[in-house]
């Protein structure tokens, strides 16, 4: 299992350690800054994006001598005279998730307004990807609630092509390439959108698909945790099933897939939609073992009596094994498992709002 | 020549001393300052080269009007402040 897990917060980067069965802080980085984005590559290095209030979305990485640099952070084109009336920024928000691509060097940045990036060069240069931005559909793709802008909240590369790639956007469904990104369709078919007019209820773009999570062994298998339901695909995101056996309620943000097993993940209910807090103020875990047939509530060393945590989109994770998970939530509680999420224990600590969770490699 | 002085709360991030460069606007100053510091861009301006919206640029104390083309005009006496616009808590 993974000793090493890194916690990005509004007010830095905690790398977790586990020592002689207990999990301490073994290194801060960024103390006072908001983490957006956390990548701990199976190269050894880690990326870490920031968000600073003030000065913009900024991008570090830790090489395997351990020194920190700033790198490059992805950038606009600048905006043409007929993207006038684009209702989207042409300038980076923030950098919401990073994925490795699957080769050396590849990385993809999901930012905030919707913009695709790729690095070839771990991260010293970042191109966007123009064939997604400059779709005419992308001018319809609606702000995260509370937001202006949409984001790019989930990049899926398959593991076996790392030619094909799934994003997940919030809002505007899930968006696919086989060609690096030179191409792209929407392809997701069978959600539904309970808050929009019913003539656009089940339209592809208009789904706010919360998060996306793969099943490594088996890439085809993709879950969902959207604003109104989980689903699960079992063709790489382009048919989707409603799971309706979740509880303790459908609406979350967060989803983990095991790495082997594709019939089990993870998810971390909450009540819709706008109060987001837990079911009865109790953080619970809801695990499926059987493909979304069914589904276990999990609370055993969670907190069960006036607790409102939520857990954001990157606020779950498991690592390489499936059998060592992390939550991490807005109160900045943190708890782990080492039993697939039988049982959890929360480390002597308390940590700012979390946004992002992640374990090391194996 | 005009001075362009940065927040001190930049240089948590990266060296941003005070500098003295040619330049007839704001921008032109900035880009002075941009030229030899590029790093320093991404932190005042966006993506399209317009002012950070929770940046503030001051000169002989006020604040410029132009935040999208940095087109007030500076002179050689003057002194552009650049700093955090406090914006929420």
């Amino acid at each position: 299992m993974s000793d090493r897990l890194y916690v990005g917060t509004h007010k830095g980067l905690f790398e977790l350690g586990r020592n002689n069965g207990a999990w301490e802080v073994v290194d801060i980085r960024f103390l006072g800054d908001p983490v957006s984005a956390v990548l701990a590559h199976e190269d050894g290095s880690i990326y870490a994006a920031l968000d600073l209030g003030h000065f913009g979305a900024k991008l570090w990485r830790r090489d395997r001598t351990g020194a920190w640099n700033e790198l490059a952070v992805p950038v606009f084109p600048p905006k043409p005279d007929d993207a006038a009336d684009d209702p989207h920024p042409w300038s980076l928000g923030k950098i919401w998730v990073l994925e490795p691509g699957g080769v050396p060097g590849r990385l993809w940045a999901g930012t905030m307004p919707g913009g695709l990036f790729r690095s070839d060069d771990g991260g010293a240069s970042w191109s966007l990807i123009e064939a997604l931005w400059r779709m005419p559909e992308r001018r319809q793709w609606a702000g995260v609630a509370g937001g202006e802008q949409p984001g790019i909240n989930s990049v899926l590369v398959d593991p076996r092509n790392p030619a094909d790639i799934r994003v997940g956007v919030s809002t505007a469904g899930v968006w696919a390439s086989t060609d690096k990104g030179a191409s792209w369709d929407l392809i997701n078919r069978g959600m539904y959108n309970e808050y929009m007019p019913p003539e656009r209820r089940e339209d592809p773009i208009t789904q706010d698909v919360h998060r996306l999570a793969r099943c490594t062994a088996h890439p085809e298998i993709v879950w969902c945790q959207h604003h109104n339901g989980v689903f699960r695909s079992t063709d790489a995101g382009a048919r989707w099933h409603e799971l309706t056996a979740i509880r303790p309620s459908k609406f979350g943000f967060a989803v983990a897939a095991h790495p082997h097993d594709g019939d089990t993940a993870w998810f971390v209910p909450a009540v819709k939609d706008e109060r987001r807090i837990p079911v009865d103020g109790k953080v619970v875990v809801a695990r499926t073992r059987d493909g979304g047939h069914s589904f276990e509530v999990l609370s055993k060393g969670l907190p069960q009596h006036h607790a409102y945590d939520l857990v954001w989109r990157h606020g779950l994770a498991v690592d390489g094994t499936g059998e060592r998970l992390a939550v991490g939530s807005t109160s900045g509680g943190l708890w782990i498992s080492e039993d697939c999420g039988d049982s959890w224990t929360m480390p002597e600590m308390r940590l700012p709002p979390i946004a992002v969770v992640r374990f090391a490699p194996l | 020549m005009p001075t362009v002085l940065f927040t001190s709360a930049l240089h948590r991030f990266l060296p941003a001393p005070a500098q003295q460069v040619a330049g007839e606007t704001v921008g032109g100053a900035l880009a002075a300052v941009f030229a030899s510091r590029p790093a320093l861009r991404g932190y005042v301006l966006d993506d399209q080269g317009a002012l950070r919206r929770h940046v503030a640029v001051y000169v002989g104390g006020q604040p410029v009007k132009d935040r999208l083309r940095l087109t007030d005009p500076v002179g050689p006496c003057d002194e552009i402040y650049v700093f955090q616009a406090l914006s929420g808590g």
